[in-house]
């Protein structure tokens, strides 16, 4: 069980990334997450810090440097790894349930172990009313919760997530921020978590990365001090807003550069 | 519930109007019946003649069905070997092409040649004519699948079969379903001018095309009209077929295939 103990969850040493003979997406990354943290990654558009997310997935290949993910190369840990997109990406002529069901469905998992696996993710994420409805009836939040407890359903050690809530309102945003941050207390999973928003970022994160861009590039890092266990209550604390202020103002500076 | 039924009342009125400016014109321009019989002697050729009506319509009927139903098979075949991959559809899209292009009037005699006249041969004429649509169409619906999902397969490391039948396939049945609803025309437009030249094997009987053409060589124009208007009615069956099954296959899930009443 402990085959990976001591080896960081995601290790990128020294990665460039580039398309074709285009200006370098990604220059010269060095990035180890720990295992079990919460990472976010913030930068202005075409900083790469989707491509940062692919590479890790193994959905791009880095023009250099190398990537290990508990050890393996991407491609090799892939079963490890959810990946949560942008928009929900259900598939619309599958239900909720059947939606939830693909990754294990795809995997060849029992019919049997599979439905009691859907019906513990749906309670987890409070989705038992909507079961057989189809993700055109549902509204945006409820579409991201599908497509979380789906990502869940394979019982990831690693979560990569896409600017997720990007599409939301604010006010169903904090409550999935919330059911995240509960979600990872209870599995433990490693994240990866891309987003435009400074807040949500400090929320979530142990850690937040921030990149700026042409070429794509680390440009400053803040640990978040605050204790585990956070709730919405915690966003008008001093501490929270001076994190806050602290990153905001770092952005500012990738943009001036 | 009531706008439809006003629908149908307003269909009706125009149809009511078409008849009485019919039969002005026969009344105004003398026009001798057997160059247009009135909406009367259209409807009594179709009592007299009810039997071989019918017979000529099931013939017709099973020709543009059959060569309809070999579109959507061979179509979905050509269309899941396009989808493999761009230097495929590069190589082959243009037979597709020529297919929809080649005037079919022109390759009937080397069809009547091979394969005889009769059912089979109007049938064939049916599906080259109806099956370029449904390759176009589904080929499109099979490759234009968002990144995002195909991202989402290979993170489960999904086989190329999984990804063809469970994400590229489903994906592409509204599509499938548009070039079914244009094939459908074409198959019974295929069929009858298939008939007009490949009808049949036997004197004075076949499907609708060739009654047609047999009845205006005798100038029975009234019941020419009563197989025009046979031809319409077998048109438009086929139509609402498709779009019933249409909306029974999609309506749960694609916005294209709501209920009716979301566009009252």
């Amino acid at each position: 069980m402990n085959a990976g103990a001591g080896v960081p969850g995601i290790e990128i040493a020294g990665v460039s990334k580039r398309y074709g003979s285009a200006n370098a997406v990604l220059e010269s990354i060095d990035l180890v997450v720990a295992k079990q943290e919460f990472i976010s990654l913030i930068g202005p558009s075409g900083c790469g810090k989707s491509t940062i997310l692919k590479l890790i997935a193994g959905l791009a290949v880095p023009t250099s440097g190398a990537i290990r993910v508990d050890g393996m190369t991407p491609q090799n840990a892939r079963e490890t790894i959810s990946f949560v997109f942008q928009d929900a990406t259900l598939l619309p002529w599958r239900t909720v349930k059947q939606n939830i069901g693909l990754g294990l469905e795809l995997q060849h998992v029992a019919n049997a172990r599979r439905e009691k696996e859907i019906a513990a993710l749906l309670k987890l994420v409070g989705l038992q009313n909507v079961v057989t409805s189809y993700p055109r009836e549902l509204s945006g939040g409820m579409r991201m919760r599908v497509s979380i407890a789906r990502a869940l359903a394979t019982s990831p050690r690693l979560m990569l997530l896409d600017e997720p809530f990007a599409a939301l309102d604010e006010m169903a945003r904090d409550r999935l921020n919330e059911e995240i941050l509960r979600l990872r207390a209870e599995q433990n999973w490693t994240a990866v978590f891309v987003t435009h928003s400074v807040a949500e970022a400090v929320f979530l994160s142990d850690r937040i990365v921030v990149l700026a861009p042409n070429p794509g590039r680390i440009h400053a890092e803040f640990r978040v001090e605050l204790p585990a266990g956070r709730t919405s209550a915690i966003r008008n604390s001093e501490e929270f807003n001076a994190i806050v202020a602290r990153v905001s103002q770092s952005l500012r500076e990738t943009l001036r550069q | 519930m009531k706008q439809r039924a006003m629908t149908v009342l307003n269909a009706l009125a125009v149809f009511a109007a078409l008849v009485v400016l019919w039969q002005l014109i026969l009344l105004v321009f003398r026009v001798p019946p057997f160059m247009l019989p009135s909406p009367w002697a259209v409807v009594r050729a179709v009592g007299a003649r009810f039997p071989s009506l019918l017979n000529s319509l099931a013939i017709t009927a099973e020709e543009s069905a059959g060569g309809l139903v070999a579109s959507i098979v061979v179509g979905v075949l050509v269309a899941l070997v396009f989808a493999q991959s761009r230097w495929v559809r590069k190589m082959l899209y243009p037979y597709t092409l020529l297919l929809q292009t080649v005037p079919i009037i022109a390759v009937a005699p080397l069809i009547l040649m091979w394969v005889g006249a009769g059912i089979p041969a109007v049938t064939l004429i049916a599906f080259i004519i109806s099956v370029s649509p449904i390759i176009a169409n589904t080929t499109q619906g099979l490759i234009s699948v968002d990144e995002n999902f195909v991202h989402l397969f290979l993170m489960h490391n999904a086989s190329r079969m999984q990804l063809l039948f469970k994400l590229r396939l489903p994906h592409a049945v509204p599509s499938l379903f548009v070039g079914i609803r244009i094939a459908s025309g074409l198959a019974v437009i295929g069929a009858i001018t298939g008939e007009l030249f490949a009808g049949s094997s036997r004197v004075g009987e076949g499907g609708l095309g060739y009654s047609i053409l047999y009845a205006s060589s005798q100038l029975q124009t009234d019941y020419l009209f009563a197989l025009v208007l046979a031809a319409t009615v077998l048109g438009f069956s086929f139509l609402f077929l498709v779009m019933f099954l249409e909306w029974y296959f999609l309506h749960r899930w694609h916005e294209s295939a709501r209920a009716p009443e979301a566009e009252a």
